[in-house]
């Protein structure tokens, strides 16, 4: 009760601080002082210091099991485990906005204290352009997504977490990835902020890069702890689904990875300014619908909507408000350098890197079409439709062979120009090498499938290209390199691993045996215990090869009672070269139960390779704090 | 009459443009090859043609109809008007039961059967499919 008091009211002190910050920040902006005065430091110290009150008033309202507060109330139950308490807070609407509010606060208090640098009117815009999204976000919590909210009388016990969520990968995956889409905001306030200060500049895009790198690495692990998540906890075997709900983190990462790309050219070449604008702004604004379309239930059913109106509508206008504000900023003070027209030569980095930034936008419109044209549609015209995996494929898969070829080539032109010069032995060689591996490969499945041997070939070749250049005596860029081998290695993990899994699904009484290839899988016997919060069916298989080697493997069916849900937890054994994945279904009032083995080789360096993208971008990280 | 440099950029421009509608052609092309529709077992005795497009059916699986085998189950959707046979070999979520409700996605043999390819998964006790629950309100 106190703790949940304490966080209501501290809330409304941050809402009051951030309301003050405007007219200080103003008065502050029209003085002559060349820097920024303390108080406007202070008082965003205090915005961030009473929403963190807050957030932790929810936190002890959710430990202390305070169900007075309609969202513990909604989301926890006593017998759940602290650690999934804890977690709780943000595994639901009010809470997740309260991080983000906390995240907001947190980013721009940062970015006071650390752009010393730059010129005192553009970091005062900043802060003033990220204070108009610190308030909607206050208002929409306070007025539609109040996280405090207290009824009599208490109840004695919570309605529970979904426990799909009980999860350590999901417990983390919310923050991590909330880092990532509130970076996106500093970046799009700082720049609309250069825009109006005329400080577009290789100054400023070394400055701002450093947050686009912070946002992209965060947005990265988050993205993959999700997909690791799906991968054990779903039961599907699969770690991408091209659900909408993964789509939205999908969309802002494509976004940002150009960015990323595009603000090099701007700190090298200072041209591009106009592009590395509009990327700021849109990858900010597919985080944010992201987040909300995910959170208020849009994406699962439009129904859901209807339930809802007020926040769909507050977050629908608040979105269109902020487009419309930035595309004024950016039309009406935007001016091209001096008229300085660079030219950009079609056999350099930039050009290479400009190809890219194409192919990344046009990925990133199948996935955008994809995930909103079904909500349109049945909006529109009421007619109920879905899209699929095979959509996203067809469209995506060939033209990432023109992508990987500019990642390969591209880093090793000069920026402004190069010459064609002699084509070199080694890196023929090296492309003949990828392509005899792919046809090997296409020999060993047996059916030969054109555009995946050639984009085996151009995945190989830029593993080998980027393991040559980290053994090349003048390389320097350790993080690109770092990054664009994951890359290849994602690809080509992906890409075997697609082609070479196996399944079987059948249906299974105790005792029963089946051989699946060149393994025979028994199901040995059942054992039932209990845990705090649910009760488990745990299935006893072996498997075993033809040379007589087995392995045990223990899935896992949990009965939570609050709310009533079984989940399954599949059981994988893990090697370098491959995952065995089992899981076990019940078919309610049968003594069957439904079992899905799965062979799927190259498992983990789906992780590896997602592991050393983000690495990559963690050196330049450090490269650039150490340098300063 | 033009400089080639402006001849370059009206040549870099058509590219862009033809790029963006190849593109954009690409994409709704195989948006309308890919979709799927979702259709009640009501609406499906109102068809007047069975065609070979992948469909998704919701309803509720009627009491007592699920029948299993080592690798096929059998059950029957109904959306308590109309009712279809539907036969399935893969894995079911595990709050498949009957009584309860239920998405499966898949191809029509004719009217009265379906091969289904996939069942699809409900989290918990309480969600139902947006799908399920419009087509139980229409009753």
């Amino acid at each position: 009760m106190l703790a949940h008091q304490i966080g209501y009211y501290s809330l409304i002190l941050g809402f009051f601080f951030s309301i003050l910050i405007i007219p200080v920040s103003i008065k502050n902006f029209n003085n002559k002082n060349k820097v920024i005065d303390n108080k406007v430091f202070s008082i965003s110290f205090f915005q961030f210091f009473f929403v963190l009150v807050s957030f932790f008033g929810l936190i002890l309202s959710f430990v202390n099991s305070d169900f007075g507060n309609e969202t513990v109330f909604n989301n926890s139950h006593t017998t759940k485990p602290l650690f999934y308490k804890i977690s709780g807070t943000w595994g639901n609407h009010e809470g997740s906005l309260l991080l983000w509010l906390l995240v907001l606060t947190l980013f721009i208090f940062i970015f006071l204290i650390k752009s010393n640098s730059q010129p005192k009117k553009y970091r005062i815009l900043t802060l003033l352009f990220q204070q108009v999204i610190i308030i909607g976000f206050f208002l929409f919590l306070l007025k539609t997504s109040n996280p405090f909210n207290y009824f009599f009388p208490v109840p004695k016990e919570g309605l529970g977490l979904n426990p799909i969520l009980q999860d350590p990968a999901l417990a983390i995956h919310p923050p991590i990835l909330y880092l990532g889409y509130v970076g996106s905001s500093i970046i799009f306030s700082a720049s609309l902020a250069a825009v109006v200060a005329k400080h577009i500049s290789t100054v400023w895009a070394k400055h701002i890069k450093l947050w686009i790198f912070v946002s992209w690495i965060f947005l990265t692990f988050g993205i993959m702890l999700g997909s690791i998540w799906a991968y054990y906890e779903l039961g599907w075997g699969g770690f991408w689904f091209w659900d909408p709900v993964e789509n939205v983190s999908l969309m802002p990462w494509f976004c940002l990875t150009a960015l990323l790309h595009c603000i090099l050219v701007l700190e090298k070449r200072s041209t591009l300014s106009s592009w590395t604008i509009i990327l700021s702004i849109a990858t900010f604004m597919l985080s944010m619908s992201g987040t909300f379309l995910v959170r208020s239930g849009i994406l699962n059913s439009v129904h859901t909507f209807a339930n809802d109106p007020e926040r769909g509508i507050f977050i629908l206008i608040f979105l269109f408000m902020l487009i419309l504000f930035s595309l004024v900023i950016f039309f009406v003070f935007h001016k091209e350098n001096d008229q300085k027209i660079v030219k950009i030569n079609w056999l350099s980095k930039e050009a290479s890197i400009l190809f890219n930034n194409w192919f990344l936008m046009y990925f990133l419109s199948v996935v955008l079409i994809g995930t909103v044209y079904p909500i349109f549609l049945e909006v529109l015209s009421s007619e109920k439709i879905s899209v699929g995996p095979p959509f996203y494929h067809k469209l995506i898969v060939p033209f990432l062979i023109p992508f990987l070829l500019f990642m390969s080539i591209g880093p090793n032109l000069n920026w402004i120009k190069s010459k064609i010069k002699k084509v070199r032995i080694k890196i023929i060689i090296l492309f003949l090498i990828s392509l005899l591996l792919s046809l090997l490969i296409s020999k060993k499945i047996g059916s030969v499938n054109l555009i995946n041997i050639v984009l085996i070939s151009a995945a190989f070749y830029l593993f080998f290209i980027t393991v040559k250049d980290f053994f090349s005596k003048k390389f320097k860029n350790y993080s690109q390199k770092i990054s664009h081998f994951g890359f290849s290695l994602l690809i080509l993990s992906i890409l075997l691993n697609s082609i070479f899994s196996s399944e079987v699904i059948i249906n299974l009484k105790v005792g029963e045996k089946f051989s699946f290839k060149k393994e025979s899988i028994t199901f040995e016997s059942i054992e039932n215990t209990e845990s705090k919060n649910y009760r488990s069916i745990i299935g006893h298989f072996k498997i075993e090869d033809k040379q007589k080697n087995s392995i045990q493997l223990k899935p896992e069916l949990r009965i939570y009672d609050q709310p009533f849900t079984i989940t399954s937890e599949a059981d994988i054994k893990t090697t370098l070269y491959y995952d065995k994945f089992l899981v076990m279904n019940l078919v309610k009032g049968n003594e069957y139960f439904n079992v899905r083995y799965q062979f799927k080789p190259f498992m983990i360096w789906i992780w590896i390779s997602t592991l050393l993208l983000g690495i990559g971008g963690m050196f330049s990280l450090f490269k650039r704090i150490y340098e300063k | 009459m033009y400089g080639k440099k402006v001849k370059l950029r009206i040549l870099f421009l058509f590219l862009l443009l033809a790029s963006i509608i190849l593109a954009v052609y690409l994409i709704l092309k195989s948006l309308e090859e890919n979709v799927v529709y979702f259709i009640s077992p009501s609406e499906i005795k109102k068809l007047t043609e069975i065609n070979s497009d992948k469909i998704r059916i919701g309803g509720m699986v009627k009491n007592k109809s699920i029948i299993i085998k080592s690798n096929k189950i059998n059950f029957i959707i109904t959306d308590f008007k109309s009712e279809i046979n539907v036969s399935y070999s893969g894995s079911v979520p595990n709050l498949f039961a009957e009584g309860k409700g239920v998405v499966a996605e898949g191809y029509l043999k004719d009217k009265n059967y379906f091969n289904a390819v996939k069942i699809l998964a409900k989290h918990d006790e309480n969600y139902m499919p947006p799908e399920v629950k419009e087509a139980l309100g229409e009753e």
